[in-house]
């Protein structure tokens, strides 16, 4: 999903903290709003691992904020990974992520769906079945047609262009092409796609996918009446199916919501109803949202990139913040590649040497250390995903390198004084850029001589390091790269990443293109096992395989430090979304 | 004078167009220049790893491959005859002055420029009474105890005002005043809620400003007072008051006047700092939005109501100098 | 006609100035402007004062108005007008008295009216702050004094801002704007300076006019000898901030006695001639008020200053009676200054 990271911060910010640090003398907020501070914190990472202030009291007004505008409030048109979040305050879905705590958290669970899809023998095509009596917020009943009609809506790409295309790849039409509800108004090409009665509803595959309940947790699978669809101004009126009700979305500056009184708890054990609105307030500066999550005049920042150097500064320095902070992984791995294609790195030898190189508390702290930045990382798995394993194949003292090990590897790769080679990484996000330096000195020492070229994010992928034709032209050996999974499978992370067959001329993202014959035949066989936790294991499996080859060099498990009101009630972090649960807070 | 308005008119209509193109071609012709495809420009309209396919619908959707005359032309069409848009099922209607569609959100760009503005309006206009007023009397008693403890404090105290950018004063007001933030209520549903709402953020910007025009005044009126008829004045047997009061400021106010209704009409396309501070959904916040989306439409709309706005202040200014000073003939 | 010169103190003098100094304190030194001035005047006379520019005439002017700002200048000695001393009086009172029993005709009447206003407007202003009328009545009598100073068509005039006047209108205006409140003492600063000849003749006429009319005392203070020949009937000459020469106007005119008045009279232009080049050009600048030449402060620039044994450089000559009434400051002898006069300069000047 796109996340825009924290790293957006920018030394203004650094600036305020030291100013604020100063003059505040790190002391308590001023609480003026009930709760500012004064509040007992549950402790520090408490939702991290269970839910804080488990209540089931009603009432109140639940204040969300956001530095950022939503892509799209509309269920279909969106991929903003806190918009897809808070999607499941107002529309449900197939299935969702199981409201838990952790990594219990990442498991599917049946949501519009009575259980989770029932695949065929060849698993090409997979069925639902609708619990009964199910509402939208104007009393008519959810059909199994709306859901069709809602993912038939993202056919569309003109008109909604957003939302990720997994649908529209994986949905077998029988090689007719369906062009969307606007122009093919009876879905009369959507043939992959089939409602035998109002509860049931059957897609059929191009080809096996083992992950698709995941897919069905998108908001895509959100039931639109066609009636009510109105197109790109559907997002003016969005007919609800969650637990809230839209009464108002204004561009730029919020939503407010109120209860729908038509869902029905009974049969949505993963969502609760108990304040009786909701205001998001969007496109807040970050201080200002800090400040007021500080105050108590709003609960929980839903954009989650953690809050800013000031307000960090404030809260680690102060034990009853802290009491309501949670430092955990976003589900974001940073790492940087070393292409199997470029020379010397075509050799293994030199690939591990830069392994065994690399100072990677060096590159934590250039992304602000343990609290701001992450964990150190030995794998590309996060241990956030379903299907990590803990292993380090380049085991280094305090993870902060081992020269002589890296010169024997220089040496046995036959270029013992080291050689030349380019960095690339993106010049509009500070703490690649300063993890890019790190890297830089660290293999200097063992002669490894570079020079950084930085590009916009924005073309990074589609110009630059992900065009392998440029990353030849240019020699460039090592590029920064950081992923965050659409879902939280080993499938959904690393095959993009890893899988040869994903290499592409645009938009590549297996940067390092490694294209390992074992390693794709594991994707293979991912696809026909239909065990989780077989599955996982795999994953595991891919996983070693890749870090053998040497050709990725993963230093940091993204952390965020997020603050939550001592108000707020029912609140945990959950993993699936690396965001606290939107769909369930409440208030004291 | 008519004649002179008319030519004025006119003459600011020319800018306009020229703001409009100016704007459109660092848009569209500099990418192009640097070697950026229309695929790419269309890319990031479109969800994240877009196919081939949903590249060229967007590029369809947005006209992209049309030579850029035509696109320009399309834009000019709209503004001054509306537009027919598809948003699906259906096709509105978008009257003129329509702005086109945002790229990025596919809504009308001109109703949400007109739900901004009040919010800047409200920005602007309470920010410049206090700057004026504060401004103003600052300089004038400045300049009267000229090197005296008052105006040595005013004046660095005027240098701190122009020195400090916003999102420093503004970020340390937030945090120590105002933790809670600041929200908009529009003066219609409850003004004193809008008074207090707003008051920090004008006190801010007025900072700013107010220190430009107590210069500006200290340094006019330190001249005024030494000009033959201000001793004229005094000789007539007026009252202190009333020579500075009336005739030294009556001469000061003119420069000041022409800076307000530039600076006013400046802050009125948004002040981009202090609404992005504090986080107000006003025009500058919108402008900063667009410009970081990259969303043509948006941005053009916003630079045209912006360049809009600080050409009617010059006008205006121009007219209101004919005015104050009877010396100004327009033609 | 005979002109009698009382002394500068005599107390039943409408108007008396006694040993006035005003001095400046500034970075580099105390400016003495005025150092010591004394004269008199009587209604319906009118006093000339004459000196280079930096002499002292102006800040004079100034001192009797009280327009000097009290914060910079130090004045001492004393001004009376009709019986009331002005340099102790409370900043207050003086204004009551500016521009209704004093008033003032600057040099300059383009900067010396506010641009912004209309010349009507000014002038109600000056005339409401001491009368106490409707705005009406005012402009009835603002029409009234511009008809008076010979604007025509008044009642149209009025409204015209300072700009659409020329200059000899505007110099009318100003003093249609001094004498708005019927003032005992008109003091005119350069009232011809900045206006070409034809109409300096006519506003010097109209100043003499209404002088007549309403028995003003009028100072008058020039650089040009020929104003004062025009109008005065006592004439003081300034030089470094001191009278070198006092007398009546056929006193100095006739019998000028110090070589710096003599210098005057040589750099004279004459309405009746061609403007010449200066026969008798004084020598050398005027003196610098911080350091003011010892002695004579005009020594450095004197031709005869050999002629005085060396006092001239040492002792500042005291102002004394030659005849009846006409008082110079020189430390020549009294009958070497007639002989001078007589046989060297007055025969140079009349050559010309």
């Amino acid at each position: 999903m796109i996340r825009k990271n924290a790293l957006a911060a920018v030394a203004l910010g650094a600036t305020l903290a030291v100013g604020l640090s100063a003059c505040g003398g790190g002391g308590p907020a001023k609480g003026k709003g009930p709760g500012g501070g004064q509040g007992q914190g549950a402790g520090f990472n408490a939702a991290d691992k269970d839910w804080v202030n488990r209540s089931d009291k009603k009432g109140g007004t639940l204040k969300l904020v956001s530095s950022q505008d939503w892509d799209s409030p509309d269920p279909q048109n969106t991929y903003y990974a806190w918009s897809v979040n808070f999607a499941r305050v107002y529309g449900r879905q197939l299935t969702t992520f199981k409201s838990a705590p952790g990594t219990a958290g990442l498991e599917v669970v049946p949501d519009l769906a009575e259980s989770l899809g029932e695949v065929s023998p060849d698993g090409k095509t997979i069925t639902y079945r609708l619990k009964p009596g199910l509402k939208f917020d104007d009393g008519s009943p959810i059909t199994s047609k709306d859901v069709k009609y809602g993912i038939a809506r993202m056919f569309d790409r003109q008109v909604l262009p957003n939302g990720p295309d997994y649908f529209v790849l994986f949905i077998d039409n029988g090689g007719k092409k369906f062009e969307g509800p606007y122009k093919d108004k009876e879905l009369k090409n959507l043939t992959g796609i089939q409602t035998p009665d109002d509860r049931t509803i059957v897609f059929k595959l191009t080809q096996a996918f083992p992950d698709f309940d995941y897919l069905a947790t998108f908001p895509q699978t959100t039931p639109v009446p066609q009636a009510k669809d109105t197109g790109a101004k559907y997002l003016e009126k969005i007919v609800a199916s969650g637990p809230y009700k839209i009464d108002s979305y204004q561009p730029g500056k919020g939503m407010q919501l109120s209860r729908n009184p038509h869902w029905d708890p009974a049969s949505d054990p993963n969502r609760k109803q108990l304040v009786d609105k909701i205001e998001v307030q969007v496109g807040l500066n970050q201080d200002d949202i800090d400040n007021r999550l500080l105050s108590g005049a709003a609960h929980i920042d839903v954009r989650a990139v953690g809050v800013g150097p000031a307000a960090q500064a404030k809260i680690l320095a102060n034990p009853q913040l802290k009491a309501n902070a949670d430092s955990t992984f976003t589900g974001r791995l940073w790492y940087f590649t070393l292409n199997e294609k470029i020379a010397p790195f075509d050799n293994i030898e030199c690939r591990k040497a830069v392994q065994y190189a690399t100072d990677k508390v060096a590159l934590q702290t250039a992304f602000g250390g343990p609290i701001a930045g992450g964990d150190v990382a030995t794998t590309m798995l996060p241990p956030s995903v379903a299907g990590y394993q803990k292993f380090d194949l380049y085991p280094t003292p305090g993870h902060k390198g081992d020269l002589a090990k890296a010169k024997q590897h220089l040496t046995a790769c036959g270029q013992p004084n080291g050689f030349t080679t380019k960095i690339s990484a993106r010049a509009d996000r500070p703490t690649e850029m300063r993890a890019a330096e790190a890297l830089q000195q660290s293999l200097q020492k063992i002669g490894i001589q570079t020079s950084i070229k930085s590009f916009p994010s924005d073309r990074y992928f589609t110009n630059f390091a992900g065009s392998p034709a440029y990353v030849k032209k240019e020699k460039i050996g090592i590029s920064f790269h950081g992923w965050h999974a659409d879902w939280p499978t080993g499938f959904g992370f690393l095959q993009q990443l890893v899988d040869g067959r994903t290499i592409k001329a645009q938009g590549n993202t297996n940067v390092q293109e490694t294209d390992d014959p074992k390693i794709n035949a594991l994707f293979d066989q991912v696809t026909k096992t239909k065990d989780t936790t077989a599955r996982e294991k795999i994953y595991g499996q891919i996983d070693r395989l890749q870090m053998e080859r040497a050709s990725t060099v993963p230093y940091q498990y993204s952390k965020g430090l997020f603050y939550r009101n001592p108000q707020v009630a029912n609140v945990y972090f959950n993993y699936a979304y690396g965001e606290y649960d939107y769909a369930n807070l409440s208030l004291r | 004078m008519v004649a002179y308005i008319v030519r004025r008119v006119i003459g600011a209509v020319l800018l306009l167009a020229i703001t409009t193109m100016v704007t459109f071609g660092i848009f569209f012709l500099v990418p192009r220049l640097a070697g950026q495809t229309t695929d790419q420009i269309a890319a990031q309209y479109v969800g994240r790893d877009p196919s081939p396919e949903e590249i060229t619908l967007t590029k369809r959707r947005l006209g992209l491959d049309d030579p850029l005359v035509v696109q320009y032309g399309r834009f000019v069409k709209g503004l001054v005859a509306g537009t027919d848009y598809s948003y699906g099922p259906n096709t509105e209607f978008c009257p003129p002055p329509c702005f086109g569609y945002s790229f990025k959100y596919q809504r009308a760009v001109w109703p949400d420029l007109v739900d901004r503005f009040p919010v800047t309006l409200s920005l602007a206009v309470g920010a410049a009474a206090i700057w004026l007023v504060a401004g103003v009397a600052i300089g004038v008693l400045s300049a009267l105890r000229k090197g005296t403890v008052f105006d040595r404090a005013a004046m660095i105290t005027a240098l701190a005002g122009v020195s400090l950018p916003i999102f420093f004063t503004g970020l340390l007001t937030l945090a120590f005043i105002r933790p809670e933030g600041v929200v908009f209520v529009p003066f219609t549903e409850n003004p004193p809620a809008w008074a207090g709402n707003l008051l920090l953020p004008w006190v801010t910007l007025a900072f700013l400003f107010a220190a430009g025009y107590a210069r500006l005044t200290r340094a006019t009126m330190l001249e005024t007072v030494g000009e033959d008829y201000i001793r004229t004045a005094r000789a007539k047997g007026l009252p202190e008051r009333t020579v500075i009061g009336k005739h030294a400021l009556r001469a000061t106010m003119t420069p000041t006047l022409t800076m307000f209704g530039l600076d006013l009409g400046l802050l009125l396309g948004g002040a981009v700092l202090t609404e992005s501070t504090y986080s107000l959904p006003g025009l500058g916040k919108y402008a900063v939005d667009a410009i970081r989306q990259n969303d043509l439409p948006q941005i053009l709309g916003v630079t045209t109501l912006a360049a809009f706005f600080i050409v009617v202040a010059n006008l205006v200014v121009d007219l209101l100098y004919a005015v104050v000073d009877p010396r100004v003939r327009l033609g | 006609m005979t002109v009698e010169i009382t002394r500068p103190d005599a107390p039943d003098a409408f108007v008396a100035v006694r040993d006035l100094r005003v001095h400046f304190p500034t970075e580099d030194g105390l400016v003495r402007s005025v150092d010591g001035l004394s004269f008199r005047l009587d209604r319906g006379r009118t006093l000339g004062i004459v000196g280079e520019s930096g002499s002292g005439k102006s800040v004079t002017s100034l001192a009797v108005l009280g327009l000097h700002n009290r914060r910079t200048a130090r004045i001492s000695g004393e001004i009376w007008l009709d019986g009331e001393e002005l340099v102790a009086a409370p900043p207050e009172r003086v204004r009551a008295l500016r521009g209704k029993k004093m008033a003032m005709i600057f040099q300059d009447p383009l900067s010396s009216m506010h641009p912004y206003y209309t010349v009507g407007a000014q002038i109600v202003e000056a005339y409401r702050i001491h009368n106490d009328v409707s705005r009406k009545v005012a402009r009835k009598h603002a029409i009234e004094m511009l008809g008076r100073v010979g604007i025509p068509q008044p009642a149209r005039r009025v409204d015209d801002y300072p700009h659409q006047f020329s200059g000899g209108m505007r110099q009318r205006a100003m003093i249609a704007m001094a004498l708005s409140c019927d003032p005992e003492l008109l003091i005119a600063d350069e009232p011809t300076t900045a206006l070409d000849v034809t109409v300096q003749a006519q506003i010097l006429d109209l100043i003499r006019d209404l002088q007549r009319d309403f028995d003003t005392a009028v100072i008058v203070i020039t650089h040009d000898l020929g104003v004062v020949a025009e109008l005065a009937d006592d004439v003081l000459v300034m030089y470094a901030g001191r009278a070198v020469e006092y007398g009546g106007a056929d006193d100095l005119f006739e019998r000028p006695e110090h070589p710096y008045a003599w210098g005057l009279l040589g750099s004279m232009p004459r309405l009746d001639r061609e403007p010449a080049e200066r026969l008798l050009p004084i020598r050398g600048t005027p003196p610098s008020l911080i350091n003011v030449p010892p002695g004579c402060a005009f020594h450095p620039r004197c031709a005869y200053c050999e002629l005085t044994g060396g006092l001239s450089t040492t002792e500042v000559p005291p102002l004394t009676e030659t005849a009846g009434g006409h008082l110079v400051a020189c430390h020549l002898a009294p009958e070497k200054r007639r002989e001078i006069w007589e046989n060297d300069v007055r025969p140079t000047l009349e050559s010309r």
